[in-house]
């Protein structure tokens, strides 16, 4: 039984269908790529994973469990962590707290004893500080931890976004195009990370990436979309060269680069 | 090495960052429990309802400030608990009891409030608080036989055991007693999951909801706990005021809550309690001043609604992030004298400006 299986997922636009009857499903331990053109239904592959979409057909399964109903914080709750192509961090705060506030779904003291901050409170603080510094010094991210998000440079506030999903010690990570905007350097530290974060962490990992470098050293299978369909799934030099994919990615040249 | 990083993240946790911080605030506390003694009974009055307001200020401050849920019906939920406490106590229940319990009223009411609210954001929530502050007043009018309606009710002062805090100069110990409570308890619940995750929902529900935080749930805790801080500073007050009927808990008295935590700065608990003195003490000014200006201006009808709202339109205007902003800049001024930045406070004023809370 694969970790995540999605079955025919459709979702429509008005007249316009994002998605026709996408099936995939990804076991666990796997780093697994979505590629396609752009507008080929990949970000909207990861709203509906994360349930700000609702599905016009088709069903979600984690372990066995449908999540095709429930709500999009129930899915970040069950340990689905993801970052967003355009990044929502929480931008008037520092990066300290953003990473802080992704230990939410581990916490497990109620409003009362908040209020009293109980021994019990104290130590959950103390094991979130802890766990939010060993994220900070993992992602080298050290120079701006109390720094504002609206201040810092492009990549790093890509960085942090992954930071605050790793705080939230995922079972499954969903990265769109975490690549796009940084610089050879840091796209050179996220490939490291990428790995470490599978091997050291045994996180599952669903990346959507334009950088086919990327893709085919980090990824164990791909999956090629173009306009809402599915071309072909398997191991990364398959898919690149499979005919159909070449094609969909013809008036899209610099996606090869 | 791992004993400085250790030091560290407790900086970071208790509940005041430095040690001189404590030791301003001690000096404070200290201040204003001799206070009383070298000034008259008008002035502890005032100060007595400065107590009360920040308290109002504090929960106001949770859902409007930290939350960024718009409300402009929370005299509503200082109606229910000036009435609550004022019955319970009446009925022979002790004040010790009925005030909790009138702020736990408020409480269960707020999330009541809460459930549709949560569905709505920005104008249609505050019209939808409106309503509710409308609903409270007519209920506290026409149930008569718990309230008697608009004749009003005559409230006992607040006692306990047999001490009896019937003075000013008693009852100001009282009041600001609570007042410190509430902000100790504001203060932990910020540093702890439930705050930030509520802080997380006024900067982005998006990115909320992908790490996890419920947002239904959050908005409802946000507005119970503002309410039970209104109920709390309702029922101090009609202990105080002696008397209450259903038309002081008119609708427009919402728009001077909200008044005292955009001028005290949205986002702060300083900013609560500064925003709530700074609007107390301003009628008083402004009777001061009238008396300086040309007899035409001073006598027209309205001139102090007029100069709050021009106040309340300033502050939104020229210093978004209130008086304790203003505070912070004035420090932090002087912190780095020679280096001081013209710009460093820019980008997060840009962003209040176009965030509308
Ligand atoms: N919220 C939306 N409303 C309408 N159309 C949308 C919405 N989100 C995405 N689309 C459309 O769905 C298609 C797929 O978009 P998307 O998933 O963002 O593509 P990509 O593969 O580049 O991530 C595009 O044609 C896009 O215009
Ligand atoms: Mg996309």
């Amino acid at each position: 039984m694969a970790l995540l299986t999605v079955k025919d997922m459709t979702l429509r636009f008005g007249g316009l269908t994002a998605l026709n009857s996408v099936s995939f499903d990804v076991e666990k331990g796997e780093i697994y790529s979505i590629i396609g053109p752009n507008g080929a239904g990949k970000t909207t592959i990861f709203n509906c994973l994360s349930r700000f979409y609702n599905l016009d057909e088709g069903t979600i399964h984690i372990n066995d469990r449908d999540i095709t109903k429930i709500s999009p914080s129930a899915v970040s709750n069950m340990g689905i962590a993801r970052t967003f192509q355009n990044i929502e961090l929480f931008k008037n705060m520092s990066v300290l707290d953003n990473i802080l506030l992704g230990r939410h779904r581990k916490r497990s003291t109620n409003l009362l004893k908040e209020i009293f901050f109980t021994k019990a409170v104290k130590e959950q603080e103390m094991r979130s500080h802890l766990r939010a510094e060993e994220i900070i010094d993992f992602l080298e991210l050290q120079q701006y931890r109390d720094q504002m998000i609206a201040n810092l440079p492009y990549g790093a506030q890509k960085t942090v976004e992954i930071g605050r999903a790793l705080a939230m010690e995922p079972e499954i990570l969903l990265l769109d195009e975490p690549s796009s905007g940084m610089t050879m350097e840091e796209t050179e530290d996220l490939s490291f990370w990428i790995t470490d974060i599978k091997e050291a962490f045994g996180i599952t990992i669903i990346i959507v990436e334009h950088n086919m470098g990327l893709v085919t050293s980090l990824s164990d299978r791909v999956l090629a979309l173009s306009f809402g369909e599915p071309i072909t799934i398997g191991k990364p030099e398959a898919v690149m060269e499979h005919p159909e994919v070449m094609k969909a990615y013809l008036g899209d040249e610099g996606a090869f680069a | 090495m791992r004993f400085e990083l250790k030091r560290s993240y407790w900086e970071d946790i208790r509940i005041f960052r430095y040690r001189s911080d404590f030791r301003w605030y001690m000096a404070l506390v200290f201040l204003l429990l001799v206070l009383p003694v070298f000034i008259g009974d008008y002035y502890i009055s005032q100060f007595n309802v400065v107590f009360i307001y920040s308290i109002v200020s504090v929960g106001m401050m949770l859902l409007t400030g930290f939350t960024g849920q718009l409300s402009l019906g929370h005299v509503g939920f200082f109606g229910i608990g000036s009435y609550t406490s004022a019955i319970l106590v009446s009925k022979g229940i002790p004040f010790l009891l009925a005030m909790p319990l009138a702020g736990l009223l408020a409480a269960a009411i707020g999330i009541l409030v809460a459930l549709p609210a949560v569905r709505l954001t920005g104008m249609y929530l505050a019209i939808m608080t409106i309503g509710f502050a409308f609903i409270v007043e007519e209920v506290l009018a026409r149930w008569e036989s718990l309230t008697r309606g608009n004749m009003g009710m005559v409230v006992e002062p607040p006692s306990i055991g047999p001490f009896e805090f019937d003075s000013e100069f008693s009852f100001y110990y009282l009041a600001l007693l609570i007042l410190i409570l509430s902000l100790l308890a504001a203060r932990n619940i910020l540093r702890s999951p439930t705050g930030r995750a509520m802080i997380s929902i006024r900067d982005s529900e998006v990115a909320s909801q992908a790490i996890g935080v419920n947002l239904m749930k959050f908005k409802a805790v946000a507005f119970a706990l503002s309410a039970f801080f209104t109920g709390i500073a309702g029922s101090l007050s009609a202990h105080k005021l002696s008397f209450i009927s259903p038309e002081s808990f008119n609708f427009l008295e919402s728009v001077k809550y909200l008044a005292m935590i955009i001028i005290g700065g949205l986002g702060s608990l300083h900013g609560a309690v500064l925003g709530a003195a700074f609007l107390l003490f301003l009628p008083g000014v402004i009777i001061a001043v009238k008396e300086y200006l040309p007899h035409a201006i001073a006598s027209q009808p309205g001139l102090e609604p007029l100069l709050m709202g021009l106040v309340i339109v300033l502050f939104i205007l020229f210093e978004p992030m209130g008086l304790y902003g203003r505070w912070m800049k004035v420090k932090h001024y002087f912190e780095f004298f020679p280096l001081y930045k013209k710009d460093t406070f820019k980008r997060v004023k840009s962003y209040y400006k176009a965030e509308k809370h």
